[in-house]
C-alpha cells in the first residue's frame, strides 16, 4: 500500500514589518499565495489551527502583530516555490 | 478564469463613501481590478440612482462578471433595477454581494486580482460576514 505523496514545504517566519498582518500585508500575502496551485496554509506561532492563506478574510482574522511567529506550509507540485515566494514577501516587508 | 478579471462595482448613498471605498481597493489591491463607483441621487443629495448604477455597470462590465457592493435599502433595490436593465444575457454575470461595502470591496477585489472566477469573488466578499 503506497499513498501518493504530494510535495510539501514549510517555513517559519517572524513578522518584522511595522504592522504585522494588517489589511494591506494580508492582501499581498493572499495575492502571492494565489499564484500557486498548491494548498497553502498558515498558523500563528504555537497555535495548532491552520488557515487558508488564499483567503484574505481568514488571513486578516489572525490579527498577527509585528514580532509574531507565523508558520506556513504548502502541499502540491509547486509547494517549494510557493513557500520561497512567501518567505521572500515577508522578508521584503510585504512590499510590492 | 479565461474570461479575465472580475470587476467590482460600489454603490453607496454617499458619493464620498463610494469613492473612498473604490480608492481603498485601488490602493490596497492594485489597478489590475476595474473598480466603478457611484453614490448620491440625481439632485446631488444622499441617495442612489438606477440610471447611474447602470452606467457604472456598463463601464466596468467584462465577460468574467461584476460583483456589486451596495449599502442600505435603496442602494440594493436600485442596483437590482439596474441589473434588470442590462441585456438578458448579461444579467447573470452581475451579482450583488451580501457584504459590507468597504470590507467586501477590498476582500472581493483581492480575490478578483488573483484571477478567480465570479463565484469565488462573491464568496470572498460574503466570507467577511461569516
Amino acid at each position: 500500500m503506497s499513498e501518493t505523496q504530494q510535495p510539501r514545504a514549510e517555513a517559519t517566519v517572524t513578522l518584522t514589518n511595522d504592522v504585522g498582518l494588517h489589511a494591506r500585508p494580508a492582501v499581498r500575502l493572499t495575492q502571492t499565495a494565489a499564484k500557486f496551485s498548491s494548498r497553502i496554509e498558515l498558523a500563528l506561532g504555537n497555535q495548532s489551527e491552520w488557515h487558508d492563506a488564499k483567503s484574505v478574510v481568514k488571513v486578516m482574522r489572525l490579527k498577527a502583530k509585528q514580532g509574531s511567529e507565523v508558520r506556513f506550509r504548502a502541499e502540491g507540485d509547486d509547494a517549494d516555490a510557493a513557500i520561497r515566494s512567501i518567505v521572500d514577501l515577508v522578508e521584503r516587508h510585504f512590499d510590492g | 478564469m479565461s474570461d479575465g478579471t472580475v470587476a467590482i462595482g460600489i454603490v453607496s448613498h454617499s458619493p464620498d463613501v463610494a469613492r473612498g471605498a473604490a480608492e481603498m481597493v485601488r490602493q490596497m489591491v492594485g489597478t489590475s481590478v476595474d473598480v466603478g463607483w457611484t453614490g448620491g441621487n440625481a439632485d446631488g443629495g444622499l441617495g442612489t440612482d438606477a440610471a447611474q448604477i447602470l452606467s457604472v455597470i456598463e463601464q466596468i462590465w467584462t465577460p468574467a462578471g461584476v460583483v456589486m457592493l451596495v449599502d442600505l435599502g435603496g442602494a440594493e433595490m436600485n442596483t437590482e433595477a439596474a441589473i434588470e436593465m442590462l441585456p438578458a444575457d448579461r444579467q447573470a454575470t452581475v451579482r450583488i454581494a451580501n457584504a459590507p461595502i468597504v470590507e467586501g470591496a477590498v476582500t472581493s477585489g483581492t480575490m478578483a486580482s488573483t484571477g478567480a472566477d465570479l463565484e469565488a469573488v462573491v464568496a470572498a466578499a460574503e466570507e467577511f460576514g461569516g
